[in-house]
């Protein structure tokens, strides 16, 4: 995505709320029409960052260039941006039509081209028929498109959205999310989104910065951040993600390559790509996702024998999958597997011996 | 029965009625009971006043109304006090509406119930020490005077200030202050802030985000201020007995007036039961044409064409009034120029309010 062109640049942006340290010195471009995503937990500087681009709050230091403009106070109506909000903002004294052309008062359409604007606008979001309907009785997607409605009619070169799915339950949740999806592709036009939710992220954005305690932990796609975190923390946060202490062991195979010795499972060696913090000499740790571990049954076998034996702890049965706990003989804690349900795949019992495949491709060092 | 009471006094109703019953006896008694006493009283005539005792005719006939309606200085009483207390109203709001804005957006969350309490503190004194000090300091030789003398401002002392309605104007609306301010304040509060953000985030300034969010939402305060301050103005007795001098008396006085001094009870009763009616009335006709102006503001695509618009018509309005107060009374009689004016006002009101729905700015 960084070969388009940057239509947002933060440059070492800072933002301090007296004493305390808001955003430490965030730098990242991001590029025209990307569906980018700022992922983090409650209180990591995600929503403080948005509304810093959308003009609503001003930046300690640092710079902050929009379509290769300097936004330094720009307040927030003169800026190329529109924000879709957290509670959606809808007037509670407009109808829906007037809520919509809220910010076409100052163009210099004609009173029947904004209408036909307002129009276009709600078809585009699914609520033709909704513009003389009253702003309170929407139901919460109906308002969260009406939100998105109102911003897109500007034609900003950046949308900003607020943790926009938030308030909306888990199936209408996974309707918008592609609707977003199809609305960016449609538009054309360059989305922020901040979210606390991992798996929105990994679903809609091209690109996703995690940031914690004010700072940007990794800037990656999708897949990257997913297979290849650079720290536990992150690997934490998306996903879910098994920890094995591990040694580095100082004799080597080279060619960049890293040997360990694995915790209940073994010698392995890792490309370096697979330790993307770095790898040094000494205690470290592997992560492995659940879905990377494979139980064995009866008459199965792992390529190249690497398999590892221990009992079931527990189990989680959700219809389409089963969650194992099992304690690796060797390892001081269980890890989880996922394992897809299949006709003729029994469900493992409580208690149980469990033979596992586990693949050295998978995992990632944290030293 | 005492069965199917006592499964009456279990339902929700029943424990509603219950817990109001209190204050519904206490209403019945106090309130209703001596409205209608002084309803009936309203119909009977003064006879003559034997050893003070007051002999009344006690049939029912209109003859306090027929005066009160068609004497001059009544009429010159109530349409003054409608003045003053319109101008209270208009002054309270006007001055409450930026104290209450500057707490509820400017003032840190932790020290609003403060500023609130500190509002609160002219109530502390009695009213009446609050009157006179007003007397205080609008009198000739008062601070206010020596104070623009001193800085040259003025040559000779103002005698406007004390003495007339604007006096009587300047003290009630010191007194109704915090009246306007909470409820307007707590209009304010309840603006969701991001509807703020949003209007700025679509494209307006800091003014237009007042007008075009801000305002609207504050209506509902607004207009409960309004009603709030107006109402017991037009009644008031204290301020313009002690600021208003002959110049600012108001109808409060004259009833006082016909029952202690005159000892005509009956017409002090009709003028009291009068103010009431003319009251309901101009609050009506002000609310369906405030909501009328708006609507037709708002027709004409908002902004300055539909302003002008509605200040058109609201002026027109107002002149056509004038002109049938000042030519009636010769063309149809004078009691029944006001009648007619009267109907035909809360006719009007009455429509519009039934056929008009509240508008974007809840009124």
């Amino acid at each position: 995505m960084s070969q388009k062109t940057p239509i947002v640049t933060l440059t070492g942006v800072q933002k301090y709320y007296g004493d305390y340290h808001a955003l430490r010195g965030i730098t990242a471009e991001i590029g025209q029409g990307e569906f980018f995503s700022l992922l983090g937990p409650s209180g990591c500087g995600k929503t403080t960052l948005l509304r810093s681009i959308a003009g609503f709050e001003d930046l300690s230091e640092g710079q902050l260039l929009l379509d290769g403009r300097d936004m330094e106070g720009v307040p927030p109506n003169k800026r190329p941006t529109n924000m879709v909000f957290q509670s959606y903002a809808i007037f509670p004294h407009m109808n829906v039509a007037e809520n919509v052309g809220f910010g076409l008062r100052r163009s210099s359409m004609s009173t029947e081209e904004k209408r036909r604007a307002v129009g276009e606008a709600l078809e585009m979001v699914g609520l033709g028929k909704f513009g003389a309907r009253a702003a309170h009785a929407l139901s919460g997607g109906q308002r969260q498109r009406v939100a998105l409605a109102r911003a897109l009619i500007m034609k900003p070169k950046v949308l900003l959205l607020d943790e926009p799915l938030s308030a909306l339950d888990k199936k209408m949740r996974e309707v918008m999310q592609v609707e977003l999806i199809r609305l960016q592709r449609e538009v054309g036009i360059t989305f922020i989104l901040v979210t606390h939710d991992q798996e929105e992220a990994l679903v809609m954005s091209d690109r996703i910065a995690v940031m914690f305690e004010g700072e940007i932990a990794q800037l990656a796609d999708p897949e990257t951040l997913y297979r290849r975190p650079n720290s536990r923390r992150v690997a934490e946060f998306i996903g879910m993600m098994n920890f094995l202490p591990a040694t580095v062991l100082p004799t080597g195979p080279g060619g960049g390559r890293v040997a360990l010795e694995v915790a209940g499972l073994g010698r392995a060696e890792l490309e370096t790509a697979q330790c993307p913090g770095g790898a040094a000499i000494g205690e470290a740790e592997i992560g492995l996702r659940p879905e990377s571990l494979t139980v064995l049954y009866e008459g199965q076998s792992a390529e190249g024998g690497r398999e590892a034996e221990g009992t079931v702890r527990e189990v989680v049965y959700y219809g389409d999958m089963t969650y194992y706990d099992i304690l690796i003989d060797g390892a001081p804690s269980p890890v989880r597997v996922s394992m897809r349900n299949m006709p003729g795949r029994r469900v493992l019992d409580f208690g149980a011996r469990a033979r596992l495949a586990w693949d050295p491709r998978a995992m990632v060092l944290f030293c | 029965m005492s069965g199917s009471l006592a499964k009456m006094m279990r339902s929700d109703a029943g424990k509603g009625l219950t817990l109001v019953s209190p204050t519904l006896i206490y209403a019945l008694l106090l309130l209703a009971a001596p409205l209608a006493s002084i309803v009936l009283l309203s119909f009977w005539t003064q006879l003559a006043t034997v050893a003070g005792q007051a002999q009344f005719d006690r049939t029912l006939q209109l003859s306090n109304y027929r005066e009160a309606l068609t004497d001059p200085l009544y009429r010159a009483l109530m349409l003054r006090s409608l003045r003053i207390s319109g101008m209270v109203m208009l002054v309270t709001v006007v001055l409450a509406f930026p104290v209450a804005y500057f707490i509820s957006f400017h003032v840190r969350p932790d020290r609003k119930s403060l500023w609130l309490f500190l509002i609160t503190i002219p109530f502390w004194t009695s009213y009446l020490i609050r009157v006179f000090l007003w007397r205080v300091i609008l009198a000739y030789d008062g601070p206010v005077n020596s104070g623009l003398l001193a800085l040259g401002v003025i040559d000779e002392p103002l005698g406007w200030i004390l003495y007339n309605a604007n006096s009587v104007v300047i003290t009630l609306a010191h007194a109704y202050a915090p009246f306007a301010i909470l409820p307007i304040f707590v209009a304010l509060e309840k603006i969701d802030r991001s509807l703020l953000e949003a209007a700025r985030d679509l494209g307006e300034s800091k003014a237009m985000t007042f007008l075009r969010v801000t305002l609207p939402l504050a209506m509902p305060g607004v207009l409960a201020a309004v009603l709030i301050v107006f109402i017991p103005t037009i009644g008031d007795y204290v301020t313009p007995q002690l600021v208003g001098g002959s110049g600012g008396t108001m109808i409060a006085n004259n009833i006082h007036a016909q029952i202690f001094a005159l000892n005509d009870r009956p017409m002090g009763a009709t003028l009291a039961v009068l103010a009431m009616l003319i009251v309901a009335m101009v609050l009506l006709w002000g609310i369906a044409r405030a909501r009328f102006w708006l609507w037709l503001m708002d027709r004409a695509g908002g902004g300055f064409a539909g302003i002008g618009l509605a200040l058109a018509v609201a002026v027109a309005e107002i002149t056509v009034i004038r002109v049938a107060f000042s030519q009636g009374p010769a063309l149809i009689g004078a009691g029944a120029s006001v009648i007619a004016l009267l109907l035909v006002a809360t006719a009007l009101s009455a429509f519009i309010l039934w056929r008009l729905p509240k508008g974007r700015w809840g009124i």
